[in-house]
C-alpha cells in the first residue's frame, strides 16, 4: 500500500521551470536524464562514489544519485548543459579541459566540470594539493588524472583573465 | 528505479517527525543528508516502508554558542559547520575533522546529526563527539532526553537511539584552557573510509599535561576513547617515553578489521603511529613544544 504513488515537483533546471509528478523513489539523476532528457548528467556507480552525476543544487555541487527528485522540489539546479554561455561558446572550465586534454572517453567529465566550476568560484587560485584534494571525489578511468589537474590550473588562469576583462573599464 | 518502493513524507516540524516514528517504529527510516542512507537504498540493503525526510526542517539547522561549547542542530550541513567561525573558535577539533568527511559534494548534503546517528566505525564525527564530551539531545515518544556521547555508540551502525527517537542536537564541549588539538587519519585516497583515524587533545599547564584525550576510528567495532593512554599521559610532562607507553596502550586496546585495503596488523601499527603523531601535534599547538 502506498499513500503517495506520485508526488508533485516543481524546480528550475538551467534557468527553465519544470513541473512533474514523480514516484518518491525516483532519483534526481534519473529524473534529469529520463524525464527532462538532460543526458549530460552521467550515472556511474549510483552510490556516491564516482562523482559522474554531480550537479549544482542551489549553487552547491551534490551527487544527483543520492537525492530523490522530490527533494529537489523548489530548488534551482544547474547541470552540465547549463554551463556554456551559448551554443557556440564553452565555459572557461570546459575550454580548459579541451585545451589540456583533460578527458578521453568523457564519461566522467560532466561531474568533474560541475565540481571544478564551483571549486574555482570559492578558491580561484588553488594550490596543486587543494586541486588534488577536491578532485579526489571523482573517478576517471582513462586519463590518469594528470591532464585533469593541468586543466584545473588552466581554468583558474582563464577565469582570472575573463574576470580581468570584465573588471576593466 | 534503484531504490525499493517506499512511502514518503517530508515533515514540516519536529513533532511531525516524532509522530511518524511513533507510528511506524522500525518500519521507518529517517532521511537526513542521505549520503549513507541513499547508497543503502540504491543497493537495496534496506527496504523501509516509510521514509521520513528531515530536509525541510530548517529549525534543526543552526550553530550556536552555549554553556561554553557549541550547540549544533542535527540537520546542520557538514559544509556549513566547516565554514562556521563559531565552530572554529569553540570546537576546533570539529573544524579540523570536517574536511576529512567524504568530499565537498558529500558534505554539501551530509549532516552533523546524520553522521553521528549512522555510527559508522570508520566515520570521523562520532570520534569528534567522543573527544569533545558531546551531549546528544533526543526527542522520542516519551519526550526529550540527553545522552552522553560515551554512552551512545554500541556496535557498528548501532547506537543508543530507539527506533522512535529523533536526534535533534549535538552539543560539543568547549576547549579547556591551554589546549591544542589534532586530527590525523590515513586512507588510500582522500575521502575514502579511514584505515585508522585519531583525534587528540592535549591541555598543558606549563610543561605538565593537565589533560590528554585520544579517540580512534576504524580500528574497532565502535569509535572509542583510549582512556588508558589518556591516563598515562596526564599529570606529567609529555615525554618520548610517555608517548611510547601511550602508543603501546593503544595497540593493546584496538581490535581492527583486516581486509583488502589493509591487514589487521597494519591497522594496529598505524593506530599507534597516528596516536603518537596526533598527541605530539596537539601538544605543539597547545604551545608546549
Amino acid at each position: 500500500m502506498s499513500a503517495n504513488p506520485v508526488v508533485a515537483v516543481r524546480l528550475r533546471v538551467n534557468g527553465r521551470e519544470h513541473t512533474a509528478e514523480v514516484p518518491p523513489r525516483l532519483l534526481l539523476s534519473d529524473f534529469l536524464r529520463y524525464r527532462l532528457g538532460l543526458t549530460g548528467t552521467h550515472v556511474g556507480c549510483e552510490h556516491g562514489m564516482c562523482g559522474a552525476c554531480t550537479v549544482h543544487l542551489d549553487g552547491a555541487p551534490v551527487r544527483s544519485c543520492l537525492l530523490l527528485a522530490v527533494q529537489a522540489s523548489g530548488a534551482e539546479l544547474t547541470t552540465v548543459e547549463g554551463l556554456a554561455p551559448g551554443s557556440d561558446r564553452l565555459h572557461p572550465v570546459q575550454e580548459a579541459f579541451r585545451l589540456e586534454h583533460g578527458l578521453q572517453c568523457g564519461f566522467c567529465t560532466p561531474g568533474f566540470l560541475m565540481t571544478v566550476t564551483a571549486f574555482l568560484r570559492e578558491c580561484p587560485n588553488p594550490s596543486d594539493e587543494e586541486i588534488r584534494r577536491e578532485l579526489s571525489g571523482h573517478l576517471c578511468r582513462c586519463t590518469g588524472y594528470q591532464n585533469i589537474i593541468r586543466a584545473v590550473r588552466r581554468a583558474s588562469a582563464l577565469l582570472a583573465e575573463t574576470q580581468g576583462h570584465r573588471g576593466a573599464p | 528505479m534503484k531504490p525499493p518502493a517506499f512511502d514518503y513524507t517530508a515533515v514540516a516540524s519536529i513533532e511531525e517527525a516524532v509522530a511518524e516514528l511513533a507510528h511506524y517504529g522500525d518500519d521507518a527510516k529517517l532521511l537526513a543528508g542521505g549520503q549513507s542512507l541513499m547508497p543503502i537504498l540504491n543497493m537495496r540493503l534496506a527496504c523501509p516502508k516509510k521514509l521520513v525526510d528531515l530536509n525541510r526542517l530548517a529549525a534543526l539547522a543552526y550553530v550556536a554558542e552555549r554553556d561554553g561549547g557549541v550547540a549544533v542542530g542535527a540537520m546542520t550541513r557538514q559544509r556549513a559547520a566547516e565554514r562556521s567561525a563559531v565552530i572554529a573558535a569553540r570546537a576546533p577539533l570539529l573544524a579540523l575533522a570536517l574536511p576529512w568527511v567524504g568530499h565537498s559534494a558529500i558534505r554539501n548534503r551530509g549532516t552533523i546529526g546524520g553522521s553521528i546517528a549512522h555510527a559508522d566505525p570508520a566515520a570521523e564525527l562520532p570520534a569528534v563527539a567522543l573527544c569533545l564530551d558531546a551531549r546528544l539531545t533526543v526527542k522520542g515518544a516519551a519526550g526529550e532526553r540527553t545522552i552522553a556521547a560515551r554512552d551512545f555508540f554500541r556496535s557498528p551502525l548501532t547506537t543508543a537511539l530507539e527506533p522512535t527517537d529523533l536526534l535533534t542536537e549535538v552539543w560539543f564541549a568547549g576547549p579547556p584552557p591551554g589546549s591544542g588539538w589534532a586530527w590525523l587519519e590515513l586512507s588510500r585516497r582522500h575521502g575514502d573510509y579511514a584505515l585508522a583515524g585519531v583525534a587528540a587533545m592535549v591541555a598543558l599547564n606549563g610543561s605538565v599535561v593537565r589533560e590528554a584525550r585520544l579517540a580512534l576510528i576504524g580500528v574497532d567495532a565502535v569509535p572509542f576513547r583510549a582512556t588508558e593512554a589518556e591516563r598515562l599521559l596526564a599529570g606529567v610532562p609529555l615525554s618520548a617515553e610517555g608517548l611510547a607507553a601511550a602508543a603501546e596502550s593503544v595497540r593493546q586496546r584496538v581490535d581492527p578489521p583486516g581486509d583488502v585495503h589493509a591487514s589487521a596488523a597494519y591497522r594496529r601499527h598505524l593506530a599507534g603511529v597516528l596516536a603518537t603523531r596526533a598527541l605530539r601535534l596537539a601538544a605543539e599547538r597547545a604551545g608546549g613544544a
